[in-house]
C-alpha cells in the first residue's frame, strides 16, 4: 500500500511537503487530479499517480497545464472534488483557462496548486504567482510550513466550495521540497463520479453571459475578503509598536529572528496565510497602534503594496517598508541571517551573527555543472547536427528539457531558449529575418505540450528551418513522466493511448520528415543533411530512450566500451561529445565502465577505431 | 531545545537524501524538533546536492552562510565549497576520497590539494575530522554506503541532540531490508573512525 494511504489517524510521519500536498488532498476527499509536471511540484503528482493505481482516485498526466486545468475544470463543475498541480510557469500556460473559469466557478471544491521557485533552482523565471490571484480575482492561500501544507489543503477545498470558486494553493520550493513531522487525518471515502447541470447562462461564456458573470466574481471576492478578515490562516502573534508582516517561508525567519534578537515582546507579527483577497479589516486594525511596520516577503511587494494602501484609506502615515536597496530584495531567496539583518536594522536594535569564515585565500574549486549523462540520446543527435551543419552559420534555438543542457560547450548547441514551444515559433521569426540556417531542438513531451501550434504555424507561413524532435520516450527532466508518446505497456500500465509524433508531423504538411537512430552516427549524419538542405520546413525525429529512464526499465545495452592501445591520442571523443564516462589518466583517454551506456558513438567517430567494447556485460557491473 | 544545524553536501548519487532522512526519522522517534530542506534539481545529472537539517526549536528550513554547528562533505572539494557555511564554531566532518568532476578528469581544471583543503578548513573551523569514508564503505561491503559511515562520525560527535542508537534504529527501520546488515556495518565502522 502507499505510504501515503496509511490509515491511522494521529500518526505522526516525516514528509517531503510535495507529500503533504498531497496527502491533505486525500484526507480533504480529492477524487479527480490532473497535471504537467514541472519541478518543484512533481513529486505532488508522482504520489497521486501511485495512489491512484491503487484506489479509485482518477489522475491524469495532461499534454499541458492549459489542459490539465480545464480537465479539472469540468470534473469540478460536475460535482466532483478536483486538484491540478503545476510549476508557476504552467500557469501562464494555463492562464486563459484562469482567467474566465474565475467567472463561472466550480461546484465541487477545486484546488489549483502552483510551485514558484524563487532563486530559480530549475526554473527560466522568478514571477511572483500571488499577482495571478489577483488578476483573476481567485483567493489565495500559502503555507508557511511542510504541517501546515497538510492541514491546508483540506482548508482550502471547503473554502473553494464556501465560495464556489477555485482556490490557488502558492507554494515556493522551501515548501515542496522541505521534510517536516506532519500528524495524519482520516481518510474520507472518494466520490469520482458526479453529474453535470446544464445551465448556459451560468456555464456559457458569450458577452452577455459574462457581463453577469463578472458581477459574480466581484460579490465573490468581497465575501472571500470578509472570509479572509476571520480566517484561521491569517495569524497576529506577540505584541507591542514595531510592526511585521511576512507570508510563507518568511514566517520562519521572522518568528527565528525575533527570538534571537530577543524581540518577540516588542514586534507584533501578522503572519498571512489567506493572502488574496487580503484581510482588509484585520490589516487596517493591526497598523493601528504601530510606530512603523517592516513587510517580509520573498519575491515582489505584493503585501506591501497592499498594506500602503489600507493605511493611506485608514488615514496613517506611519512608515511602512518592505522592499529597497537597504532593505529587502525581489531578488532570489531569503534566508534566516537575511531576515534577522532586516528586522534588526530596521528597529534599530543590535544583531550579532557568527562571522563567515575569510574565504579568500581558497583555491579555485573545480565547478561540477550538472551535464547530459553518459549515453545520453541527445549528445549523439547534438554530435550528429553539428556535423551536418559544419560550415553553416546556423542559429539553434531550444527548449525547455533535459536538452537545454546541451548549450553548454563542446556541444554549444541552443542560442535562443526562452519557454515551453517557444523553440518552433523563434525558429519561424529567426529563418525570416536572418536568412541563416535554423536548426532547432524540442523534446518529445515538450512538442505535445506546445510545440505543435508553432509547427503548424510554420507550415502554413512557409517558413525556412529544420526542426528536431528529440524524442526519448519519456518526460526525462521532471522525473520520467509518461507523455502522449510513451509506450505504457512498458510500465506494465494498460487502457492508454499513444500518438506517433511521426504521424502528427507528416499529418500537419510537413513534406520532409525522416526518423533517426542517433546512435548510428554516420546514417543521422546524412539524414540531417540532407533535412538542412530542404529548402522548407523539414523535422528530424530523433529516437533513442533516455540512458536513465532505459536503466530503470532494466533495458540495458549489450556491452560497454574501452579504448584499446591503437589510441593516438587525438582526443576527439572526450573533445567532441565530453561524455562524462571519459576521464583523463596519465595523460591517456580512459572510459569508465560503471558509467559507459553501451551507444558506442565515441567508437564511431574514433578515426583510429581504437574504441573497442569491452565483453558482453550491462553497465553498473564490474566489468 | 536548542537548535543544532548540519549541512550536507554531496555529489548527486552518493546518497545524501536518504542519510537526511534517516536522520529526521531518527529525530521523530526521539521526539526532537526536526525540519529538513534539499536541492536536488539536477542530482541525477552529476551536480551538488545539499540538504540542511535544523534541530530543535526552530521554524526555518535552511542555513544561512556562517551558521552550521555541524558540516558534513561526502566529497572533499564539495566540502571546502560550502566552507562558508560554517564559523570559527563549527566542526566539519569529511570523506577524503574525492570523485573528481568532469571539468577536471577531461584536464580543464584542475583539483585542489587533499592536503590543502583539509589544512584550510582546520584553520577556519572548530574541529576537522577527515577520512576515507568510501574505503570503509567497501570494507563494510557496499561501496555505496559511505552516507552511512558518514552518519556513523556523526553520531560519534555528539553534537546531533540525537542518540546513536536512535540513528541505528532509523537505519534498521528506514533504510532497504536487503541493505540494512551493510549499512549497519558502515554506520560502526564510520562511528569508530572518530576519535
Amino acid at each position: 500500500m502507499h505510504r501515503l494511504l496509511t490509515d491511522e489517524p494521529g500518526q505522526k510521519m516525516l514528509l517531503l511537503g510535495n507529500d503533504a500536498i498531497a496527502r491533505g488532498a486525500l484526507e480533504a476527499g480529492l477524487a479527480f487530479a490532473s497535471t504537467y509536471p514541472g519541478t518543484p511540484s512533481s513529486e505532488i503528482s508522482a504520489n497521486l499517480f501511485q495512489v491512484s493505481r491503487e484506489t479509485d482516485l482518477y489522475f491524469e498526466y495532461s499534454t499541458n497545464e492549459k489542459v490539465a486545468l480545464e480537465v479539472a475544470a469540468a470534473a469540478a463543475n460536475a460535482n466532483v472534488r478536483a486538484m491540478c498541480m503545476m510549476k508557476h510557469v504552467g500557469l501562464n500556460v494555463a492562464s486563459d483557462v484562469l482567467m474566465t473559469l474565475a467567472y463561472i466557478g466550480v461546484n465541487a471544491g477545486m484546488v489549483i496548486v502552483v510551485a514558484d521557485d524563487p532563486f530559480m533552482f530549475s526554473s527560466q523565471n522568478e514571477q511572483d504567482t500571488r499577482y495571478y490571484a489577483k488578476l483573476s480575482g481567485l483567493p489565495m492561500v500559502e503555507p508557511s510550513s511542510v504541517a501546515e501544507a497538510k492541514e491546508m489543503v483540506p482548508y482550502a477545498f471547503d473554502l473553494s466550495e464556501r465560495l464556489g470558486e477555485p482556490v490557488i494553493f502558492r507554494t515556493t520550493t522551501r515548501i515542496n521540497h522541505s521534510n517536516g513531522i506532519v500528524t495524519l487525518g482520516s481518510i474520507p471515502p472518494r466520490s469520482p463520479k458526479g453529474d453535470f447541470a446544464k445551465d448556459p447562462f451560468r456555464y456559457v461564456c458569450v458577452p452577455a453571459v459574462s457581463r453577469r458573470l463578472h458581477v459574480r466574481l466581484l460579490d465573490n471576492l468581497k465575501r472571500a475578503q470578509g472570509i479572509a478578515d476571520e480566517s484561521p490562516l491569517n495569524t497576529v502573534e506577540g505584541g507591542g509598536a514595531w510592526g511585521i508582516v511576512c507570508n510563507g517561508v518568511s514566517y520562519n525567519y521572522v518568528a527565528d529572528a525575533v527570538k534571537a534578537l530577543k524581540i518577540e515582546d516588542r514586534t507584533k507579527r501578522l503572519r498571512l496565510g489567506f493572502s488574496h483577497p487580503m484581510p482588509e479589516a484585520l490589516i487596517k486594525e493591526f497598523l493601528q497602534g504601530c510606530e512603523k511596520v517592516l513587510v517580509v516577503e520573498e519575491g515582489e511587494p505584493y503585501m506591501e503594496e497592499g498594506v500602503k494602501a489600507f493605511a493611506q484609506e485608514a488615514g496613517l502615515s506611519l512608515p511602512i517598508r518592505g522592499k529597497g536597496e537597504d532593505l529587502f530584495s525581489r531578488l532570489y531567496e531569503f534566508d534566516p541571517a537575511m531576515v534577522r539583518k532586516g528586522i534588526a536594522d530596521f528597529f534599530g536594535i543590535p544583531c550579532e551573527s557568527p562571522a563567515p569564515p575569510d574565504l579568500s585565500d581558497l583555491p579555485e574549486i573545480p565547478q561540477r555543472p550538472p551535464t547530459l549523462c553518459a549515453g545520453c540520446s541527445h549528445r549523439a543527435t547534438f554530435y550528429a547536427v553539428k556535423k551536418a551543419a559544419e560550415g553553416l552559420d546556423a542559429i539553434y534555438p531550444s527548449d525547455i528539457g533535459c536538452y537545454t543542457l546541451g548549450f553548454l560547450p563542446p556541444l554549444s548547441m541552443a542560442d535562443f531558449v526562452v519557454c515551453m514551444g517557444a523553440s518552433v515559433g523563434t525558429s519561424c521569426g529567426f529563418s525570416q529575418v536572418t536568412d541563416k540556417k535554423v536548426i532547432s531542438f524540442i523534446g518529445d513531451s515538450t512538442f505535445f505540450h506546445s510545440g505543435i501550434p508553432g509547427l503548424v504555424n510554420a507550415v502554413f507561413n512557409n517558413h525556412n528551418f529544420t526542426l528536431v524532435i528529440l524524442d526519448n520516450g519519456t518526460t526525462a527532466m521532471t522525473g520520467h513522466q509518461p507523455n502522449p508518446g510513451v509506450d505504457m505497456e512498458k510500465l506494465h500500465l494498460s487502457g492508454y493511448g499513444r500518438v506517433s509524433i511521426e504521424a502528427v508531423v507528416k499529418s500537419l504538411g510537413v513534406e520532409h520528415v525522416t526518423v533517426i537512430k542517433p546512435f548510428k552516427v554516420k546514417k543521422s549524419i546524412e539524414a540531417i543533411r540532407s533535412a538542412i538542405e530542404y529548402d522548407g520546413v523539414s523535422v528530424i525525429i530523433s529516437q533513442e530512450m533516455c540512458s536513465l529512464y532505459a536503466k530503470g526499465l532494466k533495458e540495458l545495452k549489450d556491452r560497454v566500451f574501452t579504448i584499446s592501445d591503437k589510441c593516438k591520442n587525438h582526443r576527439n571523443c572526450i573533445d567532441d561529445l565530453a561524455c562524462p564516462a571519459f576521464y583523463i589518466q596519465n595523460d591517456r583517454v580512459k572510459i569508465d565502465p560503471d558509467l559507459c551506456w553501451g551507444c558506442a558513438v565515441c567508437a564511431q567517430i574514433c578515426p583510429e577505431n581504437a574504441i573497442l567494447p569491452l565483453k558482453k556485460k550491462g553497465p553498473g557491473e564490474q566489468a | 531545545m536548542d537548535i543544532t544545524r548540519l549541512i550536507i553536501v554531496a555529489v548527486g548519487g552518493q546518497g545524501n537524501l536518504l542519510a537526511s532522512r534517516v536522520i529526521g526519522e531518527a529525530a521523530l522517534l526521539s521526539d526532537v524538533p526536526v525540519r529538513m530542506s534539499e536541492i536536488h534539481g539536477m542530482a541525477q545529472r552529476g551536480g551538488v546536492v545539499e540538504s540542511a537539517i535544523v534541530l530543535g526549536d526552530a521554524k526555518s528550513t535552511i542555513i544561512s552562510d556562517g551558521e552550521a554547528d555541524l558540516l558534513v562533505g561526502f566529497e572533499p572539494a564539495e566540502t571546502l565549497r560550502a566552507l562558508g557555511k560554517c564559523n570559527q564554531g563549527t566542526t566539519v566532518i569529511t570523506n577524503l576520497s574525492p570523485l573528481s568532476p568532469f571539468t577536471v578528469t577531461t584536464g580543464q581544471a584542475t583539483y585542489p590539494n587533499l592536503q590543502e583543503i583539509q589544512n584550510l578548513i582546520q584553520a577556519k573551523t572548530a574541529r576537522l575530522i577527515a577520512f576515507d569514508a568510501t574505503a570503509l564503505a567497501k570494507q563494510a561491503g557496499n561501496v555505496m554506503a559511505v552516507n552511512m559511515v558518514l552518519l556513523g562520525a556523526m553520531a560519534r560527535t555528539g553534537i546531533l541532540p540525537i542518540s546513536a542508537d536512535s540513528l541505528r534504529e532509523a537505519v534498521r527501520t528506514k533504510t532497504k531490508k536487503a541493505f540494512v546488515e551493510t549499512n549497519l556495518k558502515a554506520f560502526e565502522l564510520g562511528f569508530a573512525a572518530v576519535e
